[in-house]
């Protein structure tokens, strides 16, 4: 089965590497982190992503860039706000983000 | 018209990992269920005990208010900002992770478990600087009466966060009665129950149970037994 594809961005190094590695702790995840807005936008469009999560330090004119882009390419795409940096709220996070998507 | 939401204490999501055991009135780590993801802006209303010697080792948080409320032992915490603390019982520990943050959090205590409330708040603004505040409160100032523990201002009493919200404790006798008037529209009041019985309007709460009440300008808290509770006034909307 393949796994879903989540896009990670965060400006602290870091808390991003927590975070992909607390994503990756489920085996039917694969999380994929960058820090600048260049990163992410090449990576999205080189690879099929299922979901992004927008992490700490990303300022408001980056974020909208960054959402206008990602939609462009992939209408569909779920792309949540991550808040905590950590453990705490990342599967609820993601749970209501695919169970939002599915309920439409 | 009034609306409420009843959360009794036993539904809450539990985690028993040995050395901490935690109940979550709000979705939390490996414990998700959609119809308990948030009472507004209040997020996280974990209800932790942590075994003598042991703690949460360093890990990060961000753009969250993140409040903690000993009720019994010591916590040890040091943080990224360099600050070390120990919060006690009677103190309150507020830390807006903002832009990132790393902390840990220890009962350096060999033989006696620590009690506390790890409480979390979206915040109203992403990105701000990482603070670190705790005070140490006058037990003394909420003995039948309402004591404010945390505002949105920096000069009022209590701790402040970055959010239109307002906490306030109360240790009632029994039959003591008193009204909350909420301060600014649009917010709602998730009331928890530290030990007694208590009513809130006509709704009986027990030890540890949650009740969430919003499109309401005010309500009557009444200790049916000597009781402690703690009222989180945060915005409905965020």
């Amino acid at each position: 089965m393949r796994k879903l594809q989540i896009l990670t961005i965060g400006r602290h190094p870091e808390i991003l590497q927590t975070v992909v590695r607390l994503i990756n702790n489920n085996p039917d995840w694969n999380c994929t982190g960058v820090i600048t807005d260049e990163e992410a936008i090449s990576a999205f469009i080189a690879r099929r992503f299922d979901l992004v999560l927008l992490g700490g330090g990303i300022e408001k004119p980056s974020e909208e860039e960054l959402c206008n882009a990602f939609k462009a390419h992939h209408p569909d795409i779920i792309i949540l706000q991550h808040y905590g940096g950590g453990s705490g709220l990342l599967t609820a996070e993601i749970y209501e983000g695919l169970r939002g998507s599915k309920l439409g | 018209m009034a609306q409420s939401i009843l959360h009794k204490a036993e539904t809450r999501g539990h985690a028993n990992h040995g050395w901490l055991n935690s109940y979550h009135s709000f979705s939390f780590a490996s414990y998700y269920n959609p119809e308990r993801m948030h009472f507004g802006a209040l997020r996280v209303l974990n209800d932790d005990t942590v075994d003598a010697g042991k703690g949460f080792g360093t890990h990060p948080h961000d753009n969250m208010e993140i409040i903690s409320i000993p009720l019994e032992g010591d916590l040890e915490h040091k943080d990224s900002m360099n600050n070390v603390a120990v919060i006690k019982n009677g103190d309150i520990q507020v830390m807006s992770a903002g832009t990132g943050i790393y902390h840990s959090e220890y009962n350096k205590d060999r033989e006696h478990r620590v009690k506390f409330l790890q409480i979390w708040v979206f915040p109203n603004k992403k990105n701000v600087e990482p603070r670190y505040d705790q005070i140490t409160l006058n037990a003394e100032d909420r003995h039948n009466k309402l004591q404010q523990i945390l505002s949105p201002n920096a000069g009022d009493e209590g701790v402040w966060i970055h959010q239109d919200a307002w906490f306030h404790l109360g240790k009632f006798d029994k039959g003591v009665s008193k009204d909350y008037q909420l301060k600014l529209k649009g917010n709602g009041v998730y009331v928890f129950v530290l030990n007694g019985d208590v009513k809130v309007n006509d709704q009986q709460l027990h030890t540890r149970d949650g009740y969430g009440i919003w499109d309401t300008d005010s309500f009557s808290i009444t200790a049916e037994t000597d009781a402690e509770f703690l009222l989180m006034e945060v915005p409905m909307e965020f």
